[in-house]
């Protein structure tokens, strides 16, 4: 177990830059995530780690040691490859012990060590079969048993549960994160699931076009998203351009046109400055629709039209007009939902909302 | 049940042209090519037809002609190891090169543009008495007389090796273009060198095709006669040049029938024995 840090990375392939200055900080034992759209550098980045791809620029350490000259054979990473990468003319015991090989390990040492990670993993008895032989989930275990047999100094996962359909990857999310907790391996998880993400991470690590967004604890991050990119990649947000009225230590009031005048906290909109434009990010979930007529505890209270209608099963996602605003809500359904048409009545806590700086 | 006889003989109806195809053009010619095995060539030259053993008898007892099977046998290995040297870095590097291995591809198939004659003989104008490399030799002063470089068993090789290679390449392509990369990334990440991740990895799972690019030189080297023809000398006939004189020179097309048979059964019987082995190897890629 080792931490990782990265150092001003940078990688260029021909002239497109796919990794921009990068600085990052992966603790001893933790369970970091990048998360970003396809194509936002993700893979690129590990694959740094990994050896399998020089960095242009930066430097690259695992634990005290600069790895930039190490080769990939020499790192002592476990990686979990998206496709799995089994061998397919191996049996699954032999496909477990192959990194073993080159680790000067006794037989009976060996035999302990697949047998154990192969309860680990909750496969015990496929060790005579061939990878083909197994299930899609079973192979993922395999694939994470060998990366883990060797006991690495990190963890590397590109996307390892894209491949496999929607049940099974909740669950091999709850065991991947099981296995993690068990053996404290440092690792590195690379997904462009939110909710993967969120779920399992002790550090967010959000990426857009080769840049890091933000890093955080994954509900830092979801709750006070520092870009409009974040506000908008993490959950569905509404993002409603502002005038930003007073901003003192005590908090910050935008004029939020049809939504009236919102007053937030000082420590939701860090970086809104008095008469200057800024963004306003309403969370979908904490927009509430209730019926025109109902009292109010609440000061922001507007009315909108439902437009669209979108139910799906507990919850139901409206799509609401105010003005010239559409606003998305997501509201959990208690007995009856709206119906297109509905005037209603939008509630939400100033507290819940963030403000950030406005672009130009 | 109609349909399902219907779907059963589906197969047979598409495969009908090509059986009907093959019988004609290949079954039947070598049925007669069996008949005229026990005819017999008179002194006056005609062929006397009935089942005399007369040939065979020459064929299996002589010598000579088992010495020139087992020296073609000989050249024939040689050339598919030499091919399959020379062709797997080939065929490694073409199917992991990114972008342009369409063009690397046709580059390879290039020569075949080419009459393989042509080719064969281009090498006399390379390796001749007054060929290209004499030449530069004597013009640097290397040498004060002309090798005699042609003639010899090494130059049938080269002159095979230059007609294989592209069909092992080809095969050994094929095989490697469907492994998946990543395994050997995943067996490096373990801790294997580039090259142990080869030879536990890509190597084993590419001896389909390197068995199938085996099998077509060592069949198509072991029946040549073009090449000893133009490149070897009066020493180095091979066993279908033996099939070529009895036939073409000497019109004994009897004892050429019977010598024909005797390559024809060796070869088979090498196709076989592979058979077995590809029918492993498809076992084990059926695993994959
Ligand atoms: N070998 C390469 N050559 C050129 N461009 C590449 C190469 N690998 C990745 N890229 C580009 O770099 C960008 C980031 O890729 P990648 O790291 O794979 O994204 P992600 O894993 O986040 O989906 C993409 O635009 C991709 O096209
Ligand atoms: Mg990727």
């Amino acid at each position: 177990m080792s931490s990782v840090s990265l150092r001003n990375i940078v990688k260029r392939f021909a002239d497109f830059t796919a990794v921009h200055p990068m600085f990052l900080d992966i603790p001893e034992g933790s369970f970091v995530t990048l998360l970003g759209p396809s194509g936002c550098g993700k893979t690129t980045t590990l694959r740094m780690i990994a050896g399998l791809l020089d960095p242009t620029e930066g430097e690259i350490s695992i634990g005290e040691q600069l790895v930039n000259n190490i080769p990939m054979h020499k790192r002592n990473l476990g990686i979990v490859f998206q496709n799995y990468a089994l061998f397919p003319h191996k049996t699954i015991h032999d496909n477990v012990a192959f990194g073993l090989k080159y680790r000067n390990v006794s037989d009976a040492e060996v035999k302990r060590r697949v047998e154990d990670v192969l309860e680990l993993v909750q496969l015990p008895d496929v060790g005579s079969r061939y990878p083909n032989q197994l299930s899609g989930g079973q192979q993922q275990r395999i694939a994470l048993a060998r990366a883990i047999v060797i006991k690495p100094d990190v963890l590397l996962l590109d996307e390892p549960l894209s491949a496999l359909d929607a049940n099974l990857r909740e669950n091999m999310r709850i065991e991947l994160k099981r296995i993690q907790e068990k053996t404290g391996i440092t690792t590195v998880f690379v997904t462009h699931d939110q909710s993967e993400a969120l779920a399992m991470s002790d550090k967010l690590v959000v990426m857009s076009e080769g840049r890091i967004e933000q890093v955080g604890a994954p509900k830092d991050v979801y709750d006070n998203p520092e870009s409009s990119f974040v506000a908008d990649f993490l959950g569905t947000s509404n993002i409603i351009d502002v005038n930003c009225e007073s901003a003192d230590k005590s908090g910050v009031c935008v004029d939020a046109k049809h939504l009236g005048s919102v007053c937030l906290p000082r420590e939701k909109a860090r970086n809104a400055s008095a008469g200057l434009a800024a963004k306003l990010v309403i969370r979908a979930e904490k927009l509430y629709l209730v019926a025109a007529d109902t009292p109010s505890d609440l000061r922001s209270s507007v009315e909108g039209v439902v437009e669209t209608v979108d139910y799906q099963g507990q919850a139901v996602r409206y799509f609401v007009r105010v003005g010239d605003l559409q606003l998305q809500a997501l509201n959990m359904i208690d007995n009856q939902p709206f119906n297109e048409g509905d005037t209603v009545s939008l509630r939400f806590r100033p507290q819940d909302c963030v403000a950030l700086k406005g672009e130009g | 049940m109609a349909r399902e006889t219907r779907e059963a003989r589906q197969p047979w109806l598409l495969l009908a042209p090509a059986l009907t195809t093959i019988f004609f053009l290949l079954v039947v010619p070598v049925l007669f090519v069996v008949v005229y095995s026990f005819w017999l060539r008179t002194a006056n030259g005609s062929d006397q037809p009935g089942f005399y053993m007369t040939n065979w008898a020459e064929v299996v007892t002589d010598p000579f002609y088992r010495d020139i099977l087992f020296n073609t046998l000989k050249i024939a290995a040689v050339t598919t190891f030499l091919c399959a040297l020379l062709g797997y870095p080939t065929a490694y590097f073409i199917a992991r090169s990114r972008g342009n291995k369409a063009m690397l591809l046709m580059l390879l198939m290039l020569p075949f543009w080419i009459s393989y004659i042509i080719r064969t003989m281009s090498w006399i104008n390379i390796l001749g008495v007054s060929g290209a490399l004499n030449s530069l030799l004597l013009s640097l002063g290397v040498i004060e007389t002309p090798l005699q470089l042609l003639y010899n068993e090494a130059t049938v090789v080269l002159g095979l090796v230059h007609f294989l290679l592209p069909f092992m390449v080809l095969n050994i392509y094929v095989s490697v273009e469907g492994i998946d990369e990543t395994l050997e990334d995943a067996a490096c990440s373990l801790g294997s060198t580039r090259w142990q991740s080869f030879l536990e990895v890509t190597l084993p799972l590419s001896l389909p095709g390197l068995a199938a690019g085996g099998l077509l030189c060592f069949v198509l080297a072991a029946g040549t006669y073009i090449t000893p023809l133009v490149l070897g000398g009066p020493t180095d006939a091979m066993f279908a040049n033996l099939v070529f004189e009895a036939i073409i020179t000497q019109l004994d097309w009897p004892l050429g029938s019977a010598l024909s048979l005797v390559l024809v059964a060796v070869l088979g019987a090498l196709v076989f024995i592979y058979n077995r082995f590809f029918g492993m190897a498809q076992l084990m890629k059926g695993l994959s």
